[in-house]
C-alpha cells in the first residue's frame, strides 16, 4: 500500500512542523500556489511504520549475501556512519568559513593523500560525485590536454566491448566519437585489433583493469606503450579496484587518468542506489585540469583551491565540494584499514573469489575463463543449462532470491551469454560462500527436474516475477488520486 | 523459424522494403529482428518530409532489455509513418510484415534497390 | 583482520581446494614488474574506538556557529525519524534495485518519491535522482537541446540572477558540446530578471530559456511573462526551483499559459543535512512529452504473474547501461538514499507542515531583515519580494565584517563581492524556519557592534 492510500485530510505528523502559523505578508498574491499540493497526510507513527515495513521489503547487505559482480558489495563498517554523522560534521555549511572547517579539512586533505599513495598518482580531486561522473571528469581532462597542446585532431576514445556502458555514454558528453575494441578469447583486451585502429585520431582510450570479464589484462604494459606512443593517454576505470588494492597501482601500469568508486572499494553504502563518490586522480601532465575545488595545506592551515587558483581546471562538477558526507565514510574506513589492511582487501577478495570458482566449476558449471585466475570476481556462463533446459539466466537469479541471496549481476558483460558475474568481497565467511554455492547446485539440479520451478522464480518474497514490458508500454509513474477510486 | 516473405527485399541489418509503387516504398523490421529483441515498448519514427541517405539512422526500436537503431535502407523523403505505433508498439511483434510496418519512403535513386538482399539470401544471412 | 573474518583454518583450506601455495599465488597474472610493494605513505590501523576520537576531535573543532547562510544550501529541521529511517540497513546498505522483486521497498519508496515530486512542482513526471541541483540543470538543458525538435540553434539563455555555481557546473558539463549559453542581465534595482530585456531575442532561435524561482538573490523572478515568452519564440522553458519554496509558491507546471517544460532543483531542503555541501540530491521533473528524453532511473508500477501490483525500473533503453553512447545521460549511481529521505520528510511534514515551513522562513527573514537594516548603513539592496533570502548592502567591506561574525560564532551570510563585485559590499543572507528571535536579536547586536567600531 501506498503512503498517500492511508492519507486522510487533516491528518498531521504536527510536532515536525512550526506550532505557530505566521503571516506570508512579504509575497504578493500573483506568486502564491493557489492549491496545495498534494503530498500525504499521516501521523509520525503512520510514516515510521510504512517505511519500516518497506525497508523490510529490501534485500542488502545488512541482511543478505550480495554478490553483484562489478558493484563491490561488501560490509559497510556502522563506525563509518555514525561518525560521519557527528553533528558538527552535519551541520557544518558548505560555505563556512575556514576557522571553521579546519577539522573537516583535515580529514578531506588526508583522503586525497591516501588516494594518492593508493593509486600511484600524482594529484586527486574528490569532487566527482559518483564513478560515471569521475569518467566525465577524467575525459573532459584528457581533451583539455589535447586541446591545450592545439592537438584537435584527437577525436576518438577507444572502449573494449567489455567496459561499463557510462564509459561509451562518458566519452560521448566530453564530444568524443566512440571506437569499441574487441576483447579476446583470454579475455585480455585484442592487441592486434587494438594497433589497427589507433592513431593520430586517438584521444585516449578507457580501461577496466582487472576488466569486467573477471581476469586482469595481463598485457596492459604493451596497450600503455601503443596508446601513448600515437599520442593518446589512458583512462582507468577504477570500478575494480577491490581486486588490486595494494598489490599493483594503476600509476604504476602506464595510466595518465582514473577514477575511483568510494562507494565500492572504500566501502561507503551504496543506498539503494546512491550517493556515491567518484574521485579522480591524475599524472603530472593532467594535474592543471583538476577539477575544482580541491584541499591545499600551507604546513599550517588548510585551504580550499578553486578556480582562481587552478585556472586550466575542467571547472565545477557540483555545487559545492561533492558528496561530502561519502568521503568523510571512506576516509574514516581508510584510517580502520590502514595501508596493511588495504592490501588484505585485494587479497581476501581474491582468494574468496577463485575458491568459488574452483567450487563451482567443480560441480559442473561451466566458467566463461576456465583458464585464467579469478581476479575478485568471475564468471559463469548458464549457456549449457538455457539450451538445453531452457531455464536461463534471468530463471536462475531470481530462483536464488528464493534462496535468500542476492542475485549476481546478469547479461553483463554484455559480450559472454547468459552470464553470471560473482563478486563475493572480502567481508564475506568461508561459510557463507558455502552457502551460496550449495545454492545454485540445488537450482541446477531443479532446473533439470523441475524446470517450471525456476522459470516462475521468485516464490518466496513480496511479489512473483513483474511483468516489466507492461511497465514500460502502460507508464504508470506517478500516483494519482483516480488511480484508486 | 522466422517467416521470410518472398515478395519483400532485405538489408543485413533485419530491415525489409516492399516492392515499389508511384515511387513509394514500405519499410519495416524482419520477423526474426523482432524475434532477437523481444517485447517492444516503444518505437521512435521519423518525421514525415525527413530525408535520409541510405544507410542513415531513422528510427528506434526499443524492447525493455535493448535499443536497437533503424537503418534506412534507401535514400529518400519520408511520406507516412505508422501513427498506430505509438500506442501498440506490439504491433512490430504480433505482425512484423503488416500492421507492424514503419515507415513509407519516397526513393531518391532506385537503383539502390538493386543492393538489397532477396529473401533467400536473407534467409542464408541470418542462418549463418 | 578488520572487517575480514578469514581464520588460519579456512584460508588454508580454501587455498587446498584453489590448488594454491598461497594467497601471493593468486596474483601470479600480473606483471611482476607492475607490482609496488609496500605502501609506505598509508597509516597505520586504527580501532574504531581511536577513530572515533580522532573524528570527534575534529568535529569539535570545527564548533557549530549559528547559520544564516543559504546560497544553495538551508538549515532546516529535519524530524528524527527521517534518518533514523533512511538509516535502516535494508535501505543504506541495498543496491541500486535492479532484482526488483528483491527491492520493492526501495521501488516504492522512489515511486512515492515521484508522486511528492510531481505534485509539489504541478509536473506530470519525476525520475528518481540526479546528484545535485547544479548538475540537474546541466542535464536538463542537455535534454532540452534533445527534445526541441524546433529548435537548431543549441543556444541556451542563462540569467546572471541564476547560483553562480550552477552556472560554472553546467558550463563544465555541457562546454564540449557545442552549446551556447548566453548570460541575461538582472535588474540593478529589483534583482530579477526583467522580462523586457528578452526583447533583443524576439524571433531568434533559442533552445530552452532557464527561469530560477526564487532566483540566487532569494528574489521572485516574473515567471508567468517568462515562461510564456520562452513558449512563443518556439524554446522550452526550464525551471530552477527550491522545493521548499513551492509549498507557497506557484509551481512551474502553472507557470503562464503552459506551464514549465523541465523543472529541476537542489533536493537538500527537503531532508538532507547541510553536511559541508553533499550528499544532497538533484531532482527532475517533466512533462510526459518529454520523458523519454529525461536522464537517470525511472520507478514504474506494474503488475507481478498474479497481478499483484508492484514496483520497478522503466524506461531502461534510455540509459547508458542499455544504449551505451546513445544514453541519455551517463548517470549510473545517483543519490538514492537522498532521495528516500525526502520522501520521508515529505510524508512527515505533509503538504501542511511544508506550508509552515516555508511560511515561517519566509517570516523570520523578513525580520531579520528589518533588525538588521535598523543599523545604519545596512540595507536591501533590491525592492522586489523576496523567499527567504536577502541581499543587503553594507557600509564597508564584507569579508571582514564576516569574519569578525564567524569568530563570534555567526554565520553572516555570504560575501557576494566574489561572484557579483557590480553590487558592491554587499552579503546575501538567510534565516530559515530554525532561527529564533534571540538568535536575530544576537545576529543584529554583533553586527552593529562590528560595524559602529
Amino acid at each position: 500500500m501506498l503512503i498517500y492510500q492511508q492519507s486522510r485530510t487533516g491528518r498531521r505528523a504536527a510536532a515536525q512542523a512550526p506550532l505557530q502559523k505566521a503571516e506570508l505578508s512579504g509575497i504578493p498574491e500573483a506568486f502564491r500556489r493557489k492549491q496545495r499540493a498534494d503530498l500525504p497526510e499521516v501521523s509520525e507513527m503512520q510514516a515510521v511504520r510504512h517505511y519500516t515495513r518497506l525497508s523490510q521489503q529490501n534485500f542488502s547487505i545488512d541482511t543478505q549475501f550480495y554478490p553483484l559482480g562489478s558493484c563491490t558489495m561488501k560490509y559497510n563498517p556502522r563506525g563509518c556512519n555514525s561518525l560521519a554523522m557527528l553533528p558538527n560534521l552535519l551541520a557544518r555549511h558548505p560555505e563556512a568559513p575556514a576557522d571553521h572547517s579546519q577539522g573537516f579539512m583535515a580529514c578531506i586533505y588526508e583522503l586525497q593523500e591516501m588516494l594518492k599513495e593508493v593509486t600511484g598518482m600524482q594529484a586527486v580531486s574528490l569532487s566527482p560525485a559518483a564513478g560515471a561522473q569521475g569518467e566525465f571528469a577524467g575525459v573532459a581532462m584528457i581533451r583539455a590536454y589535447h586541446d591545450a597542446r592545439g592537438d584537435d585532431a584527437r577525436t576518438e576514445i577507444l572502449v573494449p566491448d567489455a567496459a561499463h556502458g557510462t564509459n561509451p555514454a562518458s566519452a560521448v558528453m566530453c564530444g568524443y566519437k566512440v571506437r569499441e575494441i574487441p576483447s579476446g578469447a583470454d579475455g585480455d583486451v585484442d592487441v592486434e585489433a587494438l594497433r589497427k585502429v589507433v592513431g593520430p585520431q586517438t584521444a585516449g582510450i578507457m580501461l577496466t583493469n582487472p576488466s569486467t570479464l573477471g581476469v586482469f589484462d595481463r598485457k596492459i604494459e604493451e596497450i600503455a606503450k601503443l596508446v601513448h606512443e600515437a599520442g593518446g593517454l589512458l583512462y582507468y576505470d577504477g570500478a575494480n579496484l577491490n581486486a588490486i588494492l595494494g598489490k599493483v597501482r594503476p600509476g604504476d601500469m602506464g595510466f595518465d587518468v582514473i577514477h575511483v568508486n568510494l562507494h565500492k572499494t572504500f566501502s561507503t553504502p551504496h543506498g539503494g542506489g546512491g550517493p556515491g563518490a567518484g574521485p579522480v586522480g591524475v599524472s603530472k601532465r593532467l594535474q592543471p585540469y583538476l577539477p575544482v575545488p580541491m584541499v591545499a595545506h600551507d604546513g599550517e592551515r588548510y585551504h580550499w583551491l578553486t578556480e582562481v587558483d587552478c585556472p586550466e581546471s575542467i571547472g565545477r562538477l557540483s555545487t559545492f565540494a561533492g558528496n561530502a558526507g561519502v568521503l568523510l565514510r571512506a576516509y574514516i574506513y581508510a584510517r580502520m584499514l590502514g595501508g596493511e589492511g588495504m592490501e588484505r582487501v585485494a587479497e581476501y577478495s581474491t582468494l574468496n573469489a577463485n575458491y568459488m570458482m574452483k567450487r563451482l566449476t567443480d560441480a559442473g558449471f561451466e566458467a566463461a575463463y576456465p583458464d585464467r585466475r579469478a581476479t575478485h570476481e568471475f564468471i559463469l556462463t548458464l549457456q549449457k543449462q538455457a539450451k538445453q533446459l531452457g531455464v536461463n539466466t534471468m530463471d536462475f537469479a531470481k530462483r536464488l532470491l528464493d534462496y535468500g541471496y542476492h542475485a549476481p549481476t546478469t547479461y553483463f558483460p554484455l559480450l559472454v551469454p547468459e552470464c553470471l558475474l560473482i563478486e563475493p568481497t572480502e567481508t564475506e565467511t568461508r561459510e557463507e560462500l558455502d552457502g551460496f554455492i550449495d545454492a545454485l547446485c540445488s537450482i541446477k539440479q531443479e532446473a533439470e527436474e523441475h524446470p517450471e520451478q525456476v522459470k516462475s522464480a521468485p516464490h518466496n518474497l513480496p511479489v512473483k516475477r513483474l511483468d516489466d514490458v507492461r511497465a514500460a508500454r502502460e507508464l504508470d509513474l506517478a500516483w494519482k488520486p483516480d488511480n484508486f477510486n | 523459424m522466422s517467416e521470410v516473405p518472398n515478395e519483400l527485399k532485405y538489408c543485413d541489418s533485419h530491415e525489409w522494403i516492399s516492392s515499389v509503387e508511384a515511387g513509394v516504398v514500405t519499410v519495416g523490421i524482419t520477423d526474426h529482428a523482432q524475434d532477437q529483441l523481444g517485447d517492444m515498448v516503444f518505437v521512435e519514427l521519423p518525421e514525415v518530409g525527413q530525408t535520409f541517405e541510405i544507410k542513415g539512422e531513422c528510427a528506434v526500436v526499443e524492447s525493455v532489455k535493448a535499443a536497437s537503431d533503424i537503418y534506412c535502407p534507401v535514400s529518400g523523403e519520408v511520406v507516412e509513418i505508422n501513427e498506430m505505433l505509438a500506442d501498440s508498439p506490439e504491433l512490430v511483434n504480433d505482425d512484423p510484415y503488416g500492421d507492424g510496418w514503419l515507415f513509407k519512403i519516397r526513393l531518391s535513386n532506385e537503383a539502390e534497390l538493386d543492393s538489397l538482399l532477396d529473401a533467400d539470401a536473407y534467409q542464408a544471412a541470418i542462418d549463418a | 583482520m578488520p572487517f575480514i573474518p578469514h581464520t588460519e583454518e579456512d584460508v588454508r583450506e580454501m587455498l587446498a581446494t584453489i590448488g594454491a601455495p598461497d594467497i601471493e599465488a593468486l596474483f601470479d597474472e600480473i606483471p611482476t614488474a607492475l607490482r609496488c610493494g609496500k605502501l609506505k605513505k598509508l597509516p597505520q590501523a586504527m580501532s574504531e574506538m581511536e577513530v572515533a576520537g580522532l573524528m570527534s576531535a575534529r568535529a569539535n573543532q570545527d564548533g557549530q556557529p549559528v547559520c544564516f547562510m543559504g546560497a544553495g544550501a538551508y538549515d532546516h529541521h529535519i524530524p528524527a525519524a527521517v534518518w533514523q529511517l533512511a538509516s535502516r540497513g535494508e535501505f543504506y546498505t541495498a543496491y541500486t534495485p535492479y532484482q526488483a522483486e528483491a527491492s520493492q521497498g526501495t521501488l516504492q519508496v522512489l515511486y512515492e518519491f515521484q508522486s511528492m515530486m510531481a505534485a509539489l512542482t504541478g509536473m506530470d513526471v519525476s525520475n528518481a535522482s540526479l546528484y545535485d541541483g547544479a548538475t540537474a540543470l546541466a542535464e536538463a538543458v542537455l535534454m532540452a537541446v534533445r527534445a526541441n525538435r524546433k529548435s537548431k540553434s543549441r543556444r541556451i539563455l542563462i540569467p546572471r540572477s541564476l547560483h553562480p555555481a550552477y552556472r560554472r557546473v553546467v558550463q563544465t558539463m555541457v562546454g564540449n558540446q557545442n552549446i551556447e549559453l548566453v548570460e541575461l542581465p538582472f535588474d540593478t534595482a529589483g534583482g530579477h530578471t526583467d522580462p523586457a530585456t528578452l526583447a533583443v531575442f524576439d524571433g531568434q532561435d533559442i533552445a530552452a530559456l532557464v527561469i530560477p524561482q526564487p532566483n540566487y538573490f532569494g528574489v521572485l523572478e516574473e515567471v508567468d511573462a517568462l515562461t510564456d515568452w520562452a513558449h512563443a519564440n518556439k524554446a522550452l522553458a526550464i525551471a530552477v526551483v527550491n522545493p521548499v519554496a513551492l509549498a507557497v509558491l506557484n509551481p512551474p507546471g502553472e507557470w503562464g499559459e503552459q506551464g514549465a517544460d523541465i523543472c529541476c532543483g537542489e533536493g537538500q531542503p527537503l531532508g538532507a543535512p547541510l553536511s559541508s555541501g553533499g550528499p544532497y540530491f538533484g531532482f527532475m521533473c517533466c512533462t510526459q512529452a518529454l520523458v523519454r528524453q529525461m536522464p537517470g532511473r525511472i520507478v514504474g508500477g506494474t503488475r507481478d504473474l498474479e497481478g499483484k501490483v508492484g514496483y520497478t525500473l522503466t524506461l531502461q533503453a534510455r540509459e547508458q547501461h542499455i544504449r551505451r553512447s546513445k544514453a541519455t545521460s551517463n548517470i549510473c549511481t545517483n543519490q538514492g538514499l537522498m532521495a528516500t529521505a525526502a520522501t520521508i520528510h515529505m510524508a512527515l511534514l505533509g503538504s501542511d507542515g511544508l506550508e509552515r515551513v516555508a511560511i515561517a522562513c519566509h517570516a523570520n527573514t523578513q525580520s531579520l531583515t528589518q533588525k538588521l537594516a535598523s543599523i545604519a548603513g545596512v540595507e536591501p539592496l533590491f525592492n522586489r519580494p523576496v523567499f527567504h533570502e536577502q541581499v543587503l548592502r553594507l557600509p564597508i567591506s564584507a569579508d571582514g565584517v564576516l569574519d569578525q561574525l564567524s569568530a563570534m560564532d555567526v554565520l553572516g551570510g555570504l560575501d557576494l563581492s566574489r561572484d557579483y563585485p557590480e553590487l558592491g559590499d554587499a552579503i546575501l543572507v538567510c534565516a530559515t524556519e530554525k532561527r529564533t528571535e534571540p538568535e536575530m536579536d544576537d545576529f543584529q547586536q554583533k553586527l552593529q557592534m562590528i560595524l559602529t567600531c
